[in-house]
């Protein structure tokens, strides 16, 4: 049995798009204090596995457990466990970085203004709190998204290409928050096209095109 | 500490009720409809006021029909567009109290701004006073109506680029029974007759709309979202 009763696996995951057989049979496990990075060239389907492992699309064949459980059964302990970051930063243009995350986090636990101050100071847009989304640069939305998943404090990360538009310094900190987070027993499933450079155990998952 | 159903219910209100007023042109755009689309027709038709309150009933309620359509398309577009709709489907709260608290805002900001400002449109179309409360209720009734109907349509039509002549046509005819019975009911309170009959049934239609509605449009909108 392929499966994580300590975190999350999936199991021959098989999802087709149209006539295209987008995840073929995909297999992974995920626990805690381990950190996998997908890649794999465009359209091998590294976003919807991650849109299948967060629920978000159900696979026509296959299982997607959490803590040995399938996550159709466990779906607000899974929700509330989990912390993910599409490729787009999914902020309002018309509020400001602090709402956005105060109405996005406010939904999973009771959080308050200064836990939120504090998680977009670490990465580094403290200063950008009370701007509206729409003025800020591509970096600076990744940076508050990534703030996003720090509010969470959520044990499973999941990531889509956390790195884009990021500058230099940008994607350290973001390699550095990756490490911690995984150093601090979380685990983090990271969808990227290039090479990541993280001082953690990293597993890897190259899917196919 | 993990956030009750009651309390997300209240922080996506307050969520939707903060973006609308980030955008008062948007937020403006039915209730503009609304009165300059009832107000032309005392300026169209002939000073007659008889011919007036006769048709004073149908013009209300056509207008109101389509002024909250106009703004049912942006009901969960924009949240699906950035992407910000996949971040209310993990919130762990269900996806359905997320349904219910953007439909209720949306008929806070559409719905119940034209039930405040039809005892305007009333005067202006010849309505007697006596039978402000009835409109009032009517319109109340049928727009909260048409809210849950319209967010079944927005869930299915959210995925197209131009849905909103589908969205029409879904939710039109689903609409029909309100425009009688409420345009019945205005009617019979303008002509001094007992509107209880068409405002138990406006009442009946808008409870089973708000039972059953939710869940058809959380499930249209997560076959959407996949």
């Amino acid at each position: 049995m392929n499966m994580a009763v300590d975190g999350l696996g999936v199991e021959k995951v098989h999802v087709w798009r149209g006539d295209r057989h987008v995840l073929q049979g995909v297999s992974l496990t995920l626990r805690p204090r381990e950190l996998l990075h997908v890649s794999g060239p465009n359209g091998s389907g590294k976003t919807t596995l991650l849109r299948v492992v967060c629920g978000l699309l159900r696979p026509e064949q296959g299982r997607v457990s959490w803590l040995g459980q399938s996550i159709s059964s466990v779906r607000a302990e899974y929700q509330a466990a989990l912390a993910y970051a599409s490729h787009e930063p999914a902020l309002k243009g018309d509020l400001t970085a602090l709402e956005n995350l105060r109405f996005a986090v406010g939904l999973k636990r009771r959080v308050s203004a200064g836990e939120l101050r504090a998680s977009l100071e670490r990465t580094g847009v403290a200063a950008c709190a009370d701007l509206p989304a729409r003025v800020l640069s591509a970096g600076q939305r990744r940076r508050v998204a990534m703030a996003r998943v720090l509010a969470m404090s959520a044990s499973l990360w999941l990531l889509d290409e956390p790195f884009t538009n990021l500058d230099a310094a940008g994607t350290n900190l973001v390699s550095g928050l990756l490490q911690s987070h995984v150093e601090q027993g979380g685990a983090a499933l990271v969808v990227a096209h290039h090479d990541l450079k993280i001082a953690v155990a990293m597993r890897r998952l190259e899917l196919g095109p | 500490m993990s956030v009750g159903a009651l309390e997300a219910f209240a922080l996506v209100v307050r969520r939707e009720l903060c973006l609308s007023f980030r955008r008062p042109d948007q937020l403006l755009q039915p209730l503009v409809f609304f009165l300059i689309v009832t107000t032309l027709f005392p300026l169209g038709l002939s000073l007659q006021l008889s011919l007036l309150r006769d048709m004073a009933p149908g013009v209300l309620w056509v207008a109101a029909l389509l002024s909250s359509l106009l703004s049912l398309d942006s009901l969960f577009k924009s949240d699906a567009d950035d992407g910000t709709l996949e971040q209310l489907a993990l919130c762990g709260q269900g996806l359905t109290v997320i349904v219910v608290a953007k439909t209720f805002a949306h008929w806070l900001v559409t719905g119940a701004a034209l039930v405040l400002a039809s005892p305007v449109v009333g005067t202006a179309l010849g309505i007697p006073g006596s039978a402000f409360p009835t409109m009032m209720l009517s319109l109340g009734l049928g727009t909260l109506t048409l809210s849950w109907l319209g967010a079944i349509g927005a869930g299915l039509t959210v995925g197209l680029k131009r849905g909103n002549v589908l969205l029409s046509l879904i939710v039109l005819p689903l609409a029909m029974p309100l425009l009688i019975f409420g345009a019945g009911a205005t009617d019979r309170a303008i002509s001094g007759t007992p509107a209880a009959g068409a405002l138990y049934f406006l009442a009946a239609l808008c409870v089973f709309t708000c039972t059953l509605a939710p869940f058809a449009a959380t499930v249209a909108l997560r076959i959407t979202l996949e």
